[in-house]
């Protein structure tokens, strides 16, 4: 047996949570004050995963920078890869809420839409 | 000279509720005065999610969860002006006012809602000593720097104070390529939300220090590194325990503290607890007709209390134009007490109220099943046993209009902390 | 071959520059920094001295009198904040009344005038902040309070107005001594002069000593400081110094001429001629020491502590004059307080010396007045409405804290020797000078200096040399 202890990141509240493991199943979670913290701890021991936020550059843009997120949440160990997978991608204004920047994400599947609109300069 | 119903001061999150909800309440003359060049304020440089789980039952990011709130302003043709800068405000409510296009003016308003936010504390106020090379700032600016200028402020960082925006920019420094080698915290527990620390810094492996500080700060041009020490409970660093870290950028998550410039210069009353405004259940100040709501008046952790506490001062401030907050009947106080900070609200008038009232505050240390508690007057009418709570998290006790109309000889309200 | 060179754009460096000018344009500045007013003279008290603390007969009491009488009248001129705001001396125990008798006297001796002995009801009447416990006071109403900054920079402008060039990012190295005069080696190459002055500060003793045989040295001697918020309001309306005595040597409580207050200096001396790290013991003993002239002094309102260095020399005296075996070579050193209130008259003597020297005449052209950059919050309604009219970039406030516009930085940026980094506009404009320390303002500021000047947003530096605000572009660096 097991016993991991999380913090819940599904919301502010962060509610400590705990994790009885045995031959990597989870047998039981403890401490969770709604079903989003159940689910949490069951995927953060077995499969983490997180919502990636950054930026990409915009031609053309009222602003240089356009902020950026994984439409999904994607495995915690893609989070480098992802951001590296962005660092050359270049959206041309207009931009809005929304548009995919890129299509799978370092091979996740998961897009990575903008998050604010830029107008055209 | 133009006249108003309504003039907020501020287009962030508490502005664009405030006008929101105050439109929705029938008032017609409203005005936003914003000094960015955007409306939505600080969430624009916000771009993490975790916004909105309470105002739209989904995880936005910042930008996302200002839009929402800019569409419901535009498709209500609430006007604004861009890139004006308030100098002042007077107690008749008189605003006078800056920009490019309109030059310098003077506007009346039956009613104001100050929503100005608040700003970082900087290192000057922290009081390190050293030297004052570039490469200090404080984590704000350097969000601003990189995520809206998409600037790099430096390669080798450390962050002194484990504020939320600290914890955010440890870890979008990282993601930038910059490397976070630790964080280092005065007090004996985080400032920030316990789900940044998982998730900016546990993530990254980016060390917590806990009752540690900057010592001194080294280089003249650049910072090329600085000491930290630990410090005992009176937060005075301990001899002996230096560590030298070499880096290129100090950055300062230390606090924030409400901009009430403005305010002062209307004669508001302030909290010297909060930094904010002393407010009633309506939000209202000690100047008649000026109302507060979001950072401004006290900082919070989440935008979505912002944007309840700003629709509430709407709807307040559309009230007294309406000429309907005048009751004339005597406040009753509410006293923090016991590990209570400070209450916001700090005075209520029962026949003002809406039938619920949401009292926030804050504790002063970190307590563990310890109950909060609420008297009216010597007794005690609300328990609630709490997990944990801690400086970093506010918290709330919620009023019933109803309770308060059926006491009528009620003087005071406490609001406690009571250990098991 | 230039008739002048002068070494170091600091307020003594500037005042000559500007006094010569009178009489040459064939003169050149050399500055190691990016800008004028980086050393000694950014970070002092910003005191106008009346001149009753040097020994009588002493150069520096000469000076520094015949400095703090010009000061009003040059502010007028080339337009700089000064405020004749009086200071006292506070006494706090009755057995160092005889020192007060003493600083009286010389003060009368040193021709300071309106110098009075006050006791403790008029004290605290005039500054109520002031602690109960003090006994008598003396009282200078001819002191006054000064922007460094704009002192030094309005001298160094109006020089470059009358045709005196500047070129900063030099360092001297070495001298040549030659028939007509000097050749000044720098790491941008050589200079030839037929006079030098030698207004370099701390290091003033390195270059004299490389051309004299009669050594001179200069320590160090560290000032630290803190600077109040302007909310916390006007603690004090003098400048109040403390009595050396029972005590020690104190620290004065100051307000400034932008509405904050000022407290300090230590006085350590150090090894380092560039250190300028403030230190936990020296801030703690200027709070300890303010306190006793101010006991409610809010430190916790401080918006910056600093520390500035004062250039020593062994003798405690001002060295200025043409050095004895090295002709047409002029000592400038050991400025140290007063320098900033002597400034004026330091200026006017080496001129004086130069003029004699190389037998020159004034010119008729020299143009004695400078118009400051305007400060909208000096206006009034109409008036600023009819500037930012008149150019709309004043109706854009940049620095929040202290109310900047744009177009009050684009002509910091754009006027004679312009700003060049984020310090060069704060000293002129106070832009980041406020509560939040440039916080907001920073990111602007670097847009408006990239702007202006064509130089690419991450070269923009916080004060020259390697101080980059920012180390690249975000997606561009070589590791991630």
């Amino acid at each position: 047996m097991e016993k991991k202890n999380l913090i819940c990141i599904g919301c502010p509240m962060g509610c400590p949570i705990t994790v009885t493991l045995e031959a990597g199943e989870v047998r039981e979670v403890t401490g969770f004050t709604c079903k989003r913290g159940e689910t949490y701890a069951r995927k953060e021991v077995t499969n983490p995963t997180r919502i990636v936020t950054t930026t990409v550059r915009v031609e053309g843009g009222v602003s240089p920078m356009v902020s950026v997120k994984t439409a999904q949440d994607i495995p915690k160990g893609k989070i480098f890869d992802c951001a590296a997978a962005l660092r050359d991608v270049r959206v041309q204004a207009p931009v809005a809420i929304g548009d995919v920047v890129l299509s799978d994400a370092a091979g996740t599947g998961v897009d990575v839409v903008a998050t604010k609109a830029v107008a055209a300069r | 000279m133009n006249t108003y119903d309504i003039v907020i001061i501020g287009g962030g999150p508490a502005g664009l509720a405030a006008a929101v909800s105050a439109r929705d309440a029938g008032v017609e003359r409203i005005l936003i005065l914003e000094r960015d060049n955007e409306l939505g304020g600080i969430l624009n440089q916000c771009i993490h999610n975790g916004f909105g789980l309470h105002t739209f039952q989904e995880e936005l990011t910042g930008p996302e969860y200002a839009a929402r709130f800019i569409d419901q302003v535009k498709e209500r043709q609430i006007p604004y002006l861009l890139n004006t800068m308030v100098l002042d405000v007077s107690s008749d409510r008189v605003i006078t006012a800056m920009n490019k296009t309109d030059g310098l003016f003077q506007l009346s308003a039956r009613a104001i809602i100050l929503a100005m936010g608040c700003r970082e504390r900087p290192r000057g106020a922290l009081n390190i000593p050293g030297t004052r090379p570039a490469g200090i700032y404080s984590a704000g600016t350097a969000q601003r720097l990189v995520n809206m200028e998409g600037l790099l402020p430096g390669r080798k960082v450390v962050i002194l104070g484990s504020g939320d925006i600290g914890l955010i920019m440890a870890r979008r420094m990282t993601l930038e390529g910059a490397q976070v080698q630790v964080v280092a915290e005065l007090m004996p527990y985080s400032g920030g939300l316990k789900r940044n620390i998982v998730q900016c810094l546990d993530d990254y492996g980016i060390p917590l220090k806990l009752s540690h500080t900057v010592v001194d700060i080294r280089g003249r041009e650049r910072v090329e590194g600085i000491t930290l020490a630990a410090v005992d409970e009176h937060l005075k660093p301990i001899p002996g325990t230096e560590e030298d870290y070499e880096c290129d950028t100090l950055l300062l998550s230390c606090g924030l503290i409400p901009e009430n410039e403005l305010s002062r210069s209307a004669g508001v009353a302030l909290s010297p607890v909060t930094s904010g405004a002393v407010v009633d259940e309506s939000l209202e100040t000690s100047v008649p007709g000026v109302f507060a709501c979001g950072n401004v008046l006290h900082v919070h952790d989440l935008v979505d209390f912002v944007s309840q506490e700003a629709a509430a001062a709407g709807r307040a401030a559309a009230k007294y134009v309406r000429g309907e907050l005048e009751t004339g009947e005597a406040a009753i106080s509410l006293k923090a007490q016991g590990g209570v900070r400070y209450t916001v609200p700090a005075r209520v008038h029962p026949h003002r109220m809406e039938a619920e009232q949401v009292v926030r505050f804050r504790v002063g240390a970190v307590y563990r099943n310890a109950y909060v508690s609420v008297y009216f007057d010597e007794e005690r009418v609300s328990r609630r046993k709490r997990q944990i709570m801690a400086p970093g998290e506010m918290e709330q006790v919620v009023l019933k209009r109803e309770d308060l109309l059926s006491r009528p000889d009620l003087k005071t309200i406490t609001v406690t902390i009571e250990e098991a | 071959m230039y008739d002048v060179v002068i070494i170091g754009a600091g307020v003594s460096g500037a005042a000559v520059a500007r006094e010569v000018s009178r009489y040459t344009k064939s003169v050149l500045v050399l500055e190691r920094f990016e800008d004028m007013c980086c050393g000694t003279s950014k970070a002092n008290s910003a005191i106008v001295h009346a001149g009753y603390d040097a020994p009588a007969g002493s150069l520096m009491a000469r000076l520094n009198v015949r400095g703090s009488r010009m000061m009003e009248a040059l502010s007028k001129e080339l337009d700089f904040p000064y405020r004749r705001n009086g200071s006292m001396v506070l006494c706090m125990a009755e057995e160092d009344r005889p020192h007060l008798q003493k600083l009286l006297e010389r003060g009368v001796a040193n021709g300071v005038e309106g110098l009075r002995i006050i006791e403790r009801q008029e004290i605290l009447r005039r500054e109520p902040n002031v602690s109960p416990d003090v006994v008598a006071a003396l009282d200078v109403p001819t002191g006054a309070i000064v922007c460094p900054f704009g002192l030094n920079i309005a001298m160094a402008e109006n020089a470059a107005v009358n045709g005196v060039t500047f070129q900063f990012d030099t360092t001297v190295t070495g001298f040549t001594a030659g028939a007509e005069g000097w050749t000044v080696h720098t790491d941008k190459g050589d200079v030839e002069a037929r006079c030098v002055v030698n207004a370099a500060g701390v290091y003033a003793d390195r270059l004299h000593n490389m051309v004299s045989a009669s050594k001179i040295h200069i320590t160090p001697r560290r000032g630290d400081y803190y600077l109040l918020d302007k909310a916390a309001g006007e603690m004090v309306h003098s400048t109040l110094f403390q009595l050396p005595g029972k005590f020690g040597k104190g620290v004065l409580v100051s307000p400034t001429v932008h509405g904050n207050t000022i407290v300090g200096p230590t006085a350590i001396d150090i090894e380092e001629k560039d250190n300028t790290a403030t230190t936990r013991e020296g801030l703690d003993q200027v709070a300890r020491k303010a306190a006793v002239s101010v006991p409610s002094i809010p430190l916790r309102q401080a918006i910056t502590s600093f520390a500035g260095l004062r250039a020593h020399e062994d003798g405690g005296e001002f060295i200025i004059g043409e050095v004895s075996d090295a002709p047409g070579f002029f000592d400038c050193a050991g400025i140290e307080s007063p320098g900033l209130s002597s400034s004026p008259a330091i200026g006017e003597m080496v001129a004086g010396l130069i003029r004699e020297k190389l037998g020159l005449s004034p010119r008729s052209d020299f143009v004695p007045t400078r118009k400051g950059i305007v400060n909208p919050q000096t206006l009034s309604f109409e008036e600023r409405q009819a500037l930012v009219k008149e150019n709309p970039a004043y109706g854009r406030v940049i620095c929040r804290c202290e109310t900047v516009t744009e177009g009050e930085i684009v002509d910091a940026i754009t006027r004679p020797l312009g700003a060049r980094s984020l310090d060069g506009v704060k000293r002129r404009t106070r832009a980041g000078m406020g509560r939040c320390q440039g916080g907001f303002c920073g990111p602007r500021v670097m847009e408006l200096i990239a702007r202006e000047t064509g130089v690419d947003l991450s070269e923009i530096t916080k004060c020259g040399g390697k101080s980059r605000m920012v180390v690249g572009k975000t997606k561009e660096g070589t590791e991630a």
